[in-house]
């Protein structure tokens, strides 16, 4: 019989190494895996490279990595955290910006093993031309540009050429999971959580309610636990408005 | 060109005036996506007996508004992560499958803000260079939704046109925008040239030309 759930999913974490590509679920605060995040924390993981929507407006979380200087490059479309910008500007984190909806279809993609895709989404602008600064040199001045993206057209409109993404690992939150690692979320906290969950090679899923394998019905299942490796129940206190 | 101070202006709509001209456009049965600012007033102006749907680049299709204090639930929020609610049909997808609403086409229309707008239709809404670059989902609404309706002031806080020749702004998409609803007036893209269809109460054409920068006609009804 499967059972993927472990005691301390902190402890399973401990096999992320620093330098890895971590893809993460959550949209804001809302189904962001805390849990698993402060982990990465307290397991001293650093040089991170982290594929995810926001980095928050708060320091739990990605931004408790990013405060602690653990972040290396963020792939995001809306960071809004202040302390994010100012290691930024001050050449301290890299930053790829990208349209939110390439983010979640490069996420999806990658984890149905498609390489790349054209999308319409960036064309035209500074985020596919190569004049978006990757990082700063600390003087105010850009040090390098995310790279031009190829462009082709298709019925006489341009679209960009993305690659999907295949992360190292994946971090997602649930509200529900079983044994083998399936998983059901609630509401609008379900958001990029799939997506993350399915390009992570190893994924991880913390979870507010854990149940026996059967107690979720087919048809109720909405990652199933093919993409998912660990599951333990989540430590992090559900963030209140 | 003359940039008018337009601090002390009465004339024209008001923000909620806006909203209310963009609220009375919108069909029944259209599902829409609101940006913040303006856009974010139009719920609260749309016609009785006329069924709007809103959808959140969150994953919610069928937004509600905030539930009151005390039933807010951290896992249901729209786009500017506020506590929101649901009503009758609403559906919740991933954000994979919640972008293929938005870029396949699948809305009627997305409603936002903008810095400028240019005479073909290009929009810059998403960064003043020196500040914090964020995009989110703009760039995917514009490029995929087939009704692009801008709601913005006339005039920038300067006095300056946002309705202007080219953008000095970064892109957020090349000839995209359909409609431009300001204070002083309403603009429709028509065969790629802006068009002046409606004035605001009190405003005259002369008062819009003065301060547009954008060349454009006039197809004023009556």
């Amino acid at each position: 019989m499967i059972d993927k759930f472990r005691d301390d999913l902190a402890e399973a974490l401990d096999v992320v190494w620093s330098g890895a590509t971590i893809a993460v679920g959550g949209f804001g605060s809302s189904g962001r895996p805390d849990a698993l995040l402060n982990a990465l924390s307290d397991l001293d993981k650093r040089d991170l490279h982290l594929y995810v929507n926001n980095v928050g407006d708060d320091f739990t979380g990605v931004g408790r990595l990013v405060r602690e200087g653990r972040v290396r490059r963020i792939t995001a479309s809306f960071p809004i955290l202040q302390e994010f910008y100012d290691d930024y500007f001050a050449g301290r984190i890299e930053l790829e910006l990208i349209p939110q909806g390439t983010l979640a279809e490069r996420m999806r993609a990658g984890g149905a093993g498609v390489a790349a895709f054209y999308t319409p989404s960036s064309a035209g602008t500074m985020l596919s031309d190569g004049t978006f600064p990757l990082t700063y040199d600390g003087e105010g001045q850009p040090a390098s540009f995310v790279p031009a993206k190829e462009t082709r057209q298709f019925n006489g409109r341009d679209y960009v050429l993305e690659y999907g993404i295949n992360a190292d690992f994946g971090l997602v939150k649930a509200q529900l999971g079983d044994r083998s690692g399936n998983l059901r979320f609630h509401l609008s906290a379900r958001n990029f959580n799939p997506l993350a969950g399915m390009c992570g090679r190893v994924t991880f899923a913390e979870v507010e309610q854990l149940v026996e394998t059967g107690d979720i019905g087919p048809d109720d299942i909405h990652l199933p636990g093919v993409f998912v490796d660990h599951i333990g129940m989540t430590a992090a206190p559900v963030p209140a408005h | 060109m003359t940039y008018t101070d337009t601090s002390t202006q009465v004339v024209g709509r008001t923000r909620d005036e806006i909203a209310r001209a963009v609220a009375e456009d919108l069909e029944d049965g259209y599902t829409v996506n609101l940006g913040v600012g303006i856009p974010l007033a139009i719920p609260r102006f749309i016609p009785e007996g006329v069924t709007v749907f809103l959808q959140s680049e969150n994953g919610v299709l069928g937004l509600g508004p905030h539930p009151g204090a005390g039933n807010e639930d951290p896992d249901l929020t729209d786009a500017g992560k506020q506590p929101a609610s649901l009503i009758t049909g609403a559906a919740i997808v991933d954000s994979a499958t919640s972008f293929a609403i938005i870029r396949g086409g699948h809305l009627d229309a997305t409603i936002l803000g903008a810095l400028q707008v240019s005479e073909t239709g290009d929009l810059a809404n998403w960064y003043v260079p020196g500040r914090n670059p964020a995009v989110g989902g703009a760039m995917d609404l514009v490029a995929g939704v087939p009704r692009v309706w801008v709601c913005m002031e006339h005039v920038d806080r300067s006095g300056r046109p946002k309705l202007v020749r080219e953008c000095t702004f970064p892109l957020t998409g090349h000839r995209v925008v359909t409609r431009v609803y300001t204070d002083l007036a309403t603009f429709h893209f028509e065969d790629g040239r802006l068009v002046l269809k409606e004035l605001a109460p009190g405003v005259t054409p002369e008062y819009v030309r003065e301060r547009t920068e954008a060349a454009y006609v006039e197809d004023l009804a009556r």
